[in-house]
């Protein structure tokens, strides 16, 4: 029988992503425990990421499991011309689990048909990147307290930004209301939509960052405005101030909101929201940790005690 | 002529029939007529009362597999199958497209692993009535528009 993986977020149901949640606050209470004892973890980066890699091996670290691994393709029989497939076969051979960043969409469901030790996808392309998703939903669960019935304002990129479509994917089970703010280059694309109609999902779409559309959100979730990402740079230089947030926008905003972002931030954040108590950006980042941890135990078979 | 083309002319095997033309030699490729050595015989441009015009391959002593033959509804979803034992039909079939896509469709987004992997590519038909595909793998949608045949055997 193949072993668990997770590659994308529908991978999970709405018991698995409650499950992860609590173990996860298990490990941010003591994220020091000696639990992968005798395990070895992969770690094999065919694309850089130092925030993801760095994440991910601090959660083994912590837990006490030996890494073997590559953070790039230079250092890996890749540049020899060897298949992912064979890459795949053989490091699951060594390994109780897979960690693998990959540049070509698709790849960490392939690899997780060819191995026999869990794989989990930090990130395929422009595809799936689960555990942002899932550190996505432990920050809002862990600042709201509940997952359920809460306004979730997006701004920004909500066409190529894959960590939205995943975020809206993650929470669909939990009722939720969306707000969409984007420029008309980069708004949400019509299967998203579908998608919420199907759920029934309620959502309103925003070309301006309105006042109302942050004050009635209980989390405001940031993503950056992309350049390289407009045909029309004339269109860029009109649009480009215009979904920055500032502090004094927060003024009306509700007691219990919360500002997210899967960082890394540019500009769409302005310096000067980061000491309001509402920024959660960094606390979340940090939740990357004791998420994959609780993701790991969780597909290797580990309980976890609190 | 019109005699010639009768299908009970066929002893044992299979009649796919209406095919539209211009998808013919799709319908030999996706069933890899090519590599059978069985009897064949293609028919294309006949007259059609239905269709105006249209084509037909008789194959004897081929029965198909379900999925095998279902894969021709992709380009043509409308043609009839008819199984031949004897000179008679013996059952008058129509093709639905199967839930899964192995190793037929090529995925159109160069950067899926699917074209850059030794590997057969696999779709969810995800609208059997509009025909719209799904990657498996980088989970892109494919329309009845944008599809193309992988190549090879």
């Amino acid at each position: 029988m193949k072993p668990r993986s997770l590659v994308n977020i529908e991978d999970y149901d709405k018991e698995d992503i409650l499950r992860i949640i609590e173990t996860t606050e298990k490990f941010k209470k003591n994220p020091n425990r000696s639990l992968l004892k005798g395990k070895v973890c992969a770690t094999l980066f065919f694309e850089p990421s130092t925030r993801t890699r760095l994440s991910f091996e601090t959660a083994i670290n912590r837990l006490e499991g030996r890494i073997v691994g590559f953070s790039d393709t230079a250092t890996s029989s890749a540049t020899k011309g060897e298949s992912l497939r064979d890459t795949i076969m053989m490091v699951s051979n060594y390994t109780d689990l897979i960690i693998m960043r990959h540049h070509l969409e698709g790849s960490a469901r392939y690899a997780s048909e060819i191995s026999h030790v869990p794989i989990i996808n930090a990130g395929d392309g422009s595809n799936q990147h689960p555990t942002q998703t899932m550190l996505d939903i432990f920050s809002i669960y862990e600042t709201q307290q509940t997952l359920e019935n809460l306004t979730i304002t997006i701004v920004g990129d909500l066409k190529y930004g894959r960590a939205v479509h995943s975020l809206i994917e993650g929470l669909s089970h939990f009722k939720p209301t969306f707000n969409f703010v984007a420029p008309d280059e980069l708004k949400i694309p019509k299967k998203h939509k579908l998608f919420c109609d199907k759920k029934s999902i309620k959502y309103r779409e925003f070309t301006n960052f309105s006042p109302e559309a942050i004050n009635e959100a209980d989390i405001l979730y940031m993503t950056r405005v992309q350049r390289e990402r407009f045909t029309d740079l004339m269109e860029y230089e009109k649009v480009k101030n215009i979904y920055v947030l500032r502090n004094d926008m927060l003024a009306d905003s509700r007691e219990n909101l919360k500002v997210l972002h899967p960082l890394p931030r540019v500009k769409e954040i302005s310096p000067d929201v980061d000491d309001n108590p509402k920024a959660y950006y960094f606390e979340q980042a940090r939740n990357g940790v004791y998420t994959r941890q609780a993701v790991i135990c969780d597909l290797i078979g580990i309980d976890v005690e609190s | 002529m019109s005699k010639a083309l009768q299908v009970a002319a066929l002893e044992n095997g299979t009649v796919i029939d209406h095919i539209p033309p211009e998808q013919l030699f799709k319908v030999v490729s996706l069933l890899r007529l090519q590599y059978l050595n069985n009897r064949i015989t293609i028919g294309n441009n006949l007259g059609s009362r239905k269709m105006g015009s249209k084509g037909i391959i008789k194959i004897s002593d081929k029965f198909f597999e379900e999925d095998e033959i279902n894969r021709i509804a992709l380009v043509a979803p409308k043609v009839k199958l008819n199984i031949i034992r004897n000179y008679e039909v013996i059952e008058k079939k129509r093709v639905t497209l199967p839930d899964v896509l192995t190793g037929i469709v090529k995925c159109n987004n160069p950067k899926c692993i699917t074209n850059n992997e030794p590997m057969k590519t696999k779709f969810d038909v995800i609208d059997k009535d509009r025909v719209i595909l799904q990657c498996k793998y980088c989970e892109i949608k494919t329309d009845k528009e944008e599809i193309i045949l992988s190549k090879g055997k």
